[in-house]
């Protein structure tokens, strides 16, 4: 795999070359393990192995809560609260699934983030960005029907919230709507349904990320640089490459490790930190909390969602032009998916062919500030959709699509690209010496951009 | 689409009956000091105690606890009652029997009753459903700092009626500073409305630290639990971090000098 020259696996023993000639799965996972990797891989390129782990953790876990969980809407709750009381480790096993689900999603947006600084998603990338916009759709739908099964205040209302979004598109809206739900409104059916499904997906995002790996195993590592191994002989790639193991497991578990530590501290000592209190109330149709919030990792999302109100001029244009059929509700519909579907664009909209930020001086502050876009309509999300958070939550809208839309198609036309270096041996030896202070040897012969 | 979910007669009515569901926002909330705070804390056995007495004397007469079994009030960690006092408890109670369609007296393996009238909640899980501190701008860093803050909400409730009351729609409404509302339910904490066994002076404030313990307990019996498995499981992680940076480093050397030596 991969088109970079390596060593391959040889069957050696009788066994093996029986066990080769039927099924040559060995040599299968030995040429994964062994796949030569960017040598200049920094800390960013962690984040592929902590997800893989929380996928685990979570099915794990799953697993066993299921064994004392009840889908029944008269005995949901009671049943998790029968976990953390009486099961033994149960308490554990809950708040581990609980902030798990919180470190998969942190994990997958700065997996993410580093995906579109580094230009991971540029050609030939763009299947496994793809692919990972999907795992990421399903990470959603799953953790959102995984929130309704403790069958709290914010499980009843967020569900509710959430099913109507489909109900506001035109025409067919409420008949979707009741198919999701099986019924009028989020009852018994919906949460049995929503428990079937919370198990099938995890196994869905799991043979996607199968071919998420298969992807960028055909099409090599991207790294900091961007710059691509060289393939023309064994030697020279070995120049740029390390075999994946043992170089990067131990690497990425040492970083596994101090990360897990956090999260266990956060599980031990704060549980309950980043969820919220309502869903200790049993579901209630007769009252709807005051304040209805998703959890964090929809925020930002969420605020797309309620930023576009009837009063803002995009909508009416659209109202008026579309005769009534796309009403602000639809729109801000539109927009909360539209938001994902241009992320799911970027390979195409990014215009320039420099792929790393590292090398874009103007393109670094752009993408910084969406950083910040990000976080900011997160906390516009939590607050109270009334007064300056909407005017908030409609600036961070604009410049969440036109980073994607305006400001990466221009950047690549009139960006004047920083050299590159010519190789990533060249840029593995030059962090070397700025790390051990030398820094004064002769710098990499600068390349100019493609 | 959330403004025609929220308003209906009904739901403003109900929320007329429980104000303080999104409280823990404006109001006073005082930060009380409890033994649990912090990764080292513990639940003070005898707080439990008298937490349980001041719920059973005065709360118990409107509000239920029906996650909670009898039989927990002598596990570890918690109230620590010895089995004959936890079962002299439990006979206090009586409870309807599904199987034999009759009521009889409870038993360990029971669990404390439901709320006796539907507006007063279940308090089980009180002390987890509420937050004292949210701030600063809602991010919840003070949290970081000061904990959670539902021990703290639930004693600044209990504590927190400044006799303001007013009769409205056929009910009485009382003000409470801890949630800034009106709610129905009226002020029930008196100077030495209980008298402790242990001989603790029975004021006002703490009767209401020592209910909010004990619901504390009732919403996360495993508290103590919980975090000597997270004590155990970071000394564990960070000694296999430190094992592994180890190895990663060996591993690299000879790359990295052989990069370097070039």
């Amino acid at each position: 795999m991969s088109g970079i020259p390596h060593d391959h696996y040889e069957p050696n023993s009788n066994a093996e070359k029986w066990m080769h000639r039927r099924l040559p799965i060995v040599g299968l996972l030995y040429d994964t393990i062994k796949i030569p990797t960017p040598k200049n891989l920094n800390w960013m390129w962690i984040w592929g192995i902590v997800l893989m782990t929380c996928l685990v953790l979570q099915i794990v876990t799953g697993i066993v809560l299921v064994m004392h969980y009840t889908p029944d809407a008269d005995l949901a709750f009671a049943s998790v609260e029968h976990i953390m009381r009486n099961v033994n480790g149960g308490f554990m096993l809950r708040y581990l699934h609980q902030n798990g689900a919180m470190l998969f999603f942190a994990a997958v947006y700065i997996h993410i983030f580093r995906g579109l600084y580094y230009g991971s998603y540029k050609s030939p990338r763009e299947v496994t960005w793809i692919i990972g916009m999907f795992i990421y759709l399903a990470m959603m739908a799953t953790a959102f029907m995984g929130y309704v099964l403790p069958w709290g205040q914010m499980s009843f209302w967020g569900a509710t919230v959430i099913t109507g979004l489909f109900g506001a598109i035109p025409g067919i809206g409420e008949m979707l709507q009741t198919w999701l739900l099986g019924g009028p409104a989020v009852g018994n059916a919906t949460l049995t349904r929503f428990f079937s499904l919370h198990y099938l997906l995890p196994f869905v995002i799991l043979g996607l990320s199968i071919l998420h790996i298969w992807a960028f195993h055909t099409t090599g590592n991207n790294n900091p640089t961007g710059v691509d191994v060289r393939r023309s002989s064994k030697e020279e790639a070995e120049k740029d490459t390390l075999p994946f193991w043992p170089y990067f497991v131990i690497k990425d578990l040492f970083a596994l490790v101090v990360i897990f530590a956090l999260f266990w501290a956060l599980v031990g000592f704060m549980p309950q930190f980043l969820g919220h209190p309502d869903n200790y109330i049993e579901a209630n149709p007769l009252v709807t909390p005051s304040h209805i919030v998703p959890e964090w990792y929809f925020l930002p999302f969420y605020a797309i969602l309620r930023a576009f109100t009837s009063d803002v001029w995009v909508v009416m244009a659209v109202e008026w032009l579309s005769f009534g059929i796309i009403d602000a509700k639809f729109f801000g519909v539109l927009a909360m998916f539209g938001s994902i579907f241009v992320m799911a664009l970027v390979p195409w909209l990014d215009t320039s062919n420099v792929r790393s930020g590292r090398y874009r001086p103007m393109f670094k502050w752009w993408f910084w500030l969406l950083v910040v876009d990000f976080f900011v309509l997160m906390w516009a999300g939590a607050m109270p959709a009334e007064g300056i958070y909407g005017t908030i939550s409609l600036i961070g809208s604009a410049y969440w699509f036109g980073y994607f839309l305006v400001i990466l198609p221009i950047l690549g036309v009139i960006e004047k690209p920083l050299p590159q270096p010519a190789t990533i041996e060249e840029d593995f030896k030059a962090s070397l010496k700025k790390k051990s202070g030398g820094g004064k040897g002769p710098s990499p012969e600068p390349v100019p951009a493609e | 689409m959330f403004k025609k979910l929220a308003v209906s007669t009904i739901t403003a009515a109900m929320l007329a009956s429980s104000p303080d569901l999104a409280a823990g926002e404006t109001g006073k909330i005082i930060d009380y000091d409890f033994s649990f705070e912090g990764p080292f804390g513990t639940y003070d056995r005898n707080q439990l105690q008298r937490g349980l007495q001041v719920y059973t004397e005065v709360c118990a007469s409107c509000h239920g606890l029906d996650k909670v079994a009898f039989r927990t009030l002598s596990d570890p960690n918690g109230p620590e009652l010895p089995d004959d006092q936890m079962r002299a408890y439990a006979e206090m109670y009586e409870i309807w029997d599904p199987e034999l369609r009759d009521w009889r007296v409870a038993a360990g393996p029971d669990h404390f009753p439901e709320s006796q009238f539907e507006g007063a909640p279940d308090l089980s899980l009180m002390a987890k459903s509420r937050v004292g501190f949210s701030g600063p701008y809602g991010l919840g860093i003070n949290q970081l700092m000061n904990g959670m803050g539902g021990a703290e909400y639930v004693a600044s409730f209990v504590n927190g009626f400044n006799g303001e009351e007013k009769f409205e729609a056929g009910s009485m409404f009382y003000y409470n500073e801890a949630s800034a509302s009106w709610v129905s339910m009226a002020p029930v904490l008196w100077e030495d409305g209980v008298e402790y066994a242990d001989g603790t002076p029975a004021t006002k404030e703490q009767q209401a630290k020592d209910v909010a313990a004990f619901l504390m307990w009732t919403a996360e019996p495993k508290m103590v639990e919980r975090k000597q498995a997270g004590f155990v499981g970071v000394i564990f992680l960070s000694v296999l971090a430190a094992l592994l940076y180890l190895t990663n480093k060996q591993l690299w050397a000879p790359i990295k000098r052989a990069a370097k030596e070039e």
